[in-house]
């Protein structure tokens, strides 16, 4: 089933003369994690601001096309009931604390409060979320005196912690270390076989490679390419429009210039692909000595 | 200029104990990565450079100055910091005034200034946005912006915090050109960074931290190669790294380079690989 369904979507913001996004069409399914690459500018927030009702409603501007979201019309949705369905995670993790609240724990039950959750169940889910994050040691933290990473945690648990049926996530680990951003990408993973559906604005292509179902492609506000990891982050146009690639697939593609690379394999996404492939010539070599 | 960190403890009020012992020097004209999971210091760390946080104990020491005893206004003759969040940092109405704030504010004649500014706007490639309004501009041109700023004030010791989060292979690759001349001019670069494949590509010294202490500091070939202290702290060695561990290479390879290199030398001698005959 069909959750997300996008029909020649263009939006201009207002007072600018081009539009962020053209001719935009796209479909997502239930439970389905699917990663959005593009350069700087290309229009992945503005696609993700959109999913998540901001655009039209706090953003005006002009939307053109049909965005349908869990069968809703998104002109038609209120922003305050359409936020308990699809979360959205801020590029930038500053904009998501709230303000009013003192400690990290009071923060990322804010929004239960808001909605009336029984205490009990609250502090379930929440304490659930912290681990899930790792921030458990935060819980009485005041959330402004964090560090970078922490405080992208928090912002992200914020938002975990409501369930929404859809989740919007927009670079949700750019200020996170190595392994906690591996660990983000698992829970995802994890959220999405549970039928969560997630669509993830993101740079760090070696961690779409490995966990995300899809890839959509943008530049300048339009769809470049879309279809599996492996496809699309092969894809040898990715350069042209400033998508990174990852280092398994560029030294793999400079290899290949060499002929160290089997001529009947796909340039590699993963490290296991890599592996394999770079094994695989290793043995062809030692066979002719 | 030299940079001596000893012995550095910080507690920040309210009692979290963010440096817990710290030492550290680096020489002029070095290049050095900081990594490290998330709050494990590094932000407290660099701040103690340029005199925004004094050590609850020890000494930081900016060539023959001692943090503790300098205003931070003269320690930013010495060091430039580019923000974490660099919003923080902007408050000009263009972007040529935001480059020629410091400048101006150091004291430079009006000549000098305008020099500065033109530079660092080229090293930026920012000459076309001149005249825009930093909040007009994409969060990824904003933080060029930060970096410009820091650039145009021409302090021997330059730092940056995160500052490749957010931003495209093109961007980066500025950075990186950036950060090249600045190399190039003799300048000390500290560079906070998540980002194992650039710091693998662009630093040849990294310091490793994990609450709140150096756990490995040394060349990159020593350092991200050992995978188990990186792991404590939420580091994984970098990709190119991880690929050659898996293949059995008996060097650490830090870039494609250094991949090709033992990839070719071990296809011309297999018997060379121990495992290659297994
Ligand atoms: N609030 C706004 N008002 C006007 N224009 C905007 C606004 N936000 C974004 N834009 C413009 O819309 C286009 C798409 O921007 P968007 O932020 O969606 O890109 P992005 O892919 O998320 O980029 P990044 O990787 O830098 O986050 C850009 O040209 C940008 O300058
Ligand atoms: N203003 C503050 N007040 C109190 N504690 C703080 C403050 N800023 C940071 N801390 C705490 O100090 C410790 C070190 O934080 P710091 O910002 O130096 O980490 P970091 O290594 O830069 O992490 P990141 O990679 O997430 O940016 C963390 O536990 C953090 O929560
Ligand atoms: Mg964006
Ligand atoms: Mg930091």
């Amino acid at each position: 089933m069909a959750v997300i369904e996008i029909q020649n979507l263009t939006y201009t913001y207002p007072a600018t003369s081009h539009p962020a996004l053209r001719e935009v069409s796209l479909t997502v399914e239930a439970g389905e994690f699917v990663a959005i690459i593009g350069p700087n500018g290309a229009g992945k927030s503005t696609l993700c601001y959109t999913l998540a009702g901001f655009i039209p409603h706090f953003f005006k501007g002009e939307l053109q096309g049909e965005v349908r979201v869990a069968g809703q019309d998104i002109r038609r949705v209120r922003l305050e009931d359409w936020v308990l369905k699809v979360g959205l995670v801020f590029q930038n993790p500053f904009n998501q604390i709230s303000g009013a609240k003192f400690t990290v724990y009071e923060e990322i039950a804010f929004g239960l409060e808001n909605i009336g959750v029984p205490r009990e169940e609250m502090k379930r889910r929440v304490e659930e979320v912290m681990a899930l994050t790792g921030i458990e040691d935060l819980a009485d933290r005041s959330p402004y005196a964090l560090s970078g990473g922490q405080q992208q945690r928090v912002a992200l648990a914020s938002i975990l912690v409501m369930q929404p049926e859809v989740l919007v996530l927009d670079e949700p680990t750019s200020q996170l270390d190595p392994i906690g951003t591996r660990e983000v990408f698992q829970v995802i993973r994890r959220l999405a076989h549970q039928g969560v559906t997630i669509i993830m604005a993101e740079h760090k292509v070696e961690w779409i490679a490995e966990y995300a179902d899809r890839v959509i492609a943008l530049a300048e506000g339009r769809v470049i390419g879309t279809g599996t990891p492996a496809d699309v982050l092969t894809d040898p146009r990715l350069p042209d429009y400033g998508i990174g690639i990852s280092r398994y697939t560029a030294v793999a593609r400079r290899a290949a210039g060499e002929g160290l690379w089997p001529a009947e394999r796909r340039l590699p996404v993963t490290l296991d692909e890599a592996e394999a492939g770079f094994r695989a010539v290793e043995e062809a070599h030692a066979h002719l000595h | 200029m030299r940079i001596s960190i000893e012995d550095v403890h910080f507690v920040y009020p309210g009692g979290v104990e963010a440096l817990r012992g710290v030492s550290l020097s680096i020489e002029p004209g070095e290049r050095v990565a900081i990594v490290g999971q998330n709050g494990a210091g590094k932000t407290t760390l660099v701040k103690h450079l340029n005199g925004l946080l004094r050590p609850t104990r020890g000494r930081v020491r900016i060539g023959d100055w001692d943090t503790a005893q300098v205003e931070v206004h003269r320690l930013a003759q010495r060091v430039g910091y580019v923000f974490q969040n660099p919003d923080g940092q902007l408050f000009c109405r263009t972007v040529a005034e935001e480059v020629a704030f410091g400048p101006r504010n150091l004291g430079y004649t009006p000549e000098e200034i305008s020099q500065r500014v033109a530079e660092a706007l080229a090293l930026a490639e920012l000459e076309d946005k001149a005249e825009a309004n930093p909040y007009d501009l994409s969060p990824s041109w904003r933080k060029m912006v930060a970096l410009a700023s820091v650039i145009a004030m021409d302090t021997p010791i330059v730092i940056f915090d995160e500052p490749t989060t957010g931003q495209d292979v093109r961007t980066i690759r500025r950075i990186e050109r950036m950060i090249e001349m600045l190399s190039q001019r003799g300048k000390t670069i500290l560079t906070i960074t998540h980002d194992i494949d650039f710091c693998a590509e662009n630093f040849e010294r990294v310091v490793v931290m994990g609450q709140g202490r150096v756990l490995l500091d040394g060349p990159k070939e020593m350092v991200l190669g050992m995978e188990a202290i990186l792991a404590q702290t939420y580091v994984e060695p970098p990709q190119l790294t991880r690929l050659g561990m898996r293949l059995g290479f008996e060097k650490t390879v830090c870039t494609s380079e250094q991949f090709l290199e033992t990839l070719r030398r071990r296809l011309d001698h297999p018997q060379s690989d121990p495992r290659a005959e297994g």
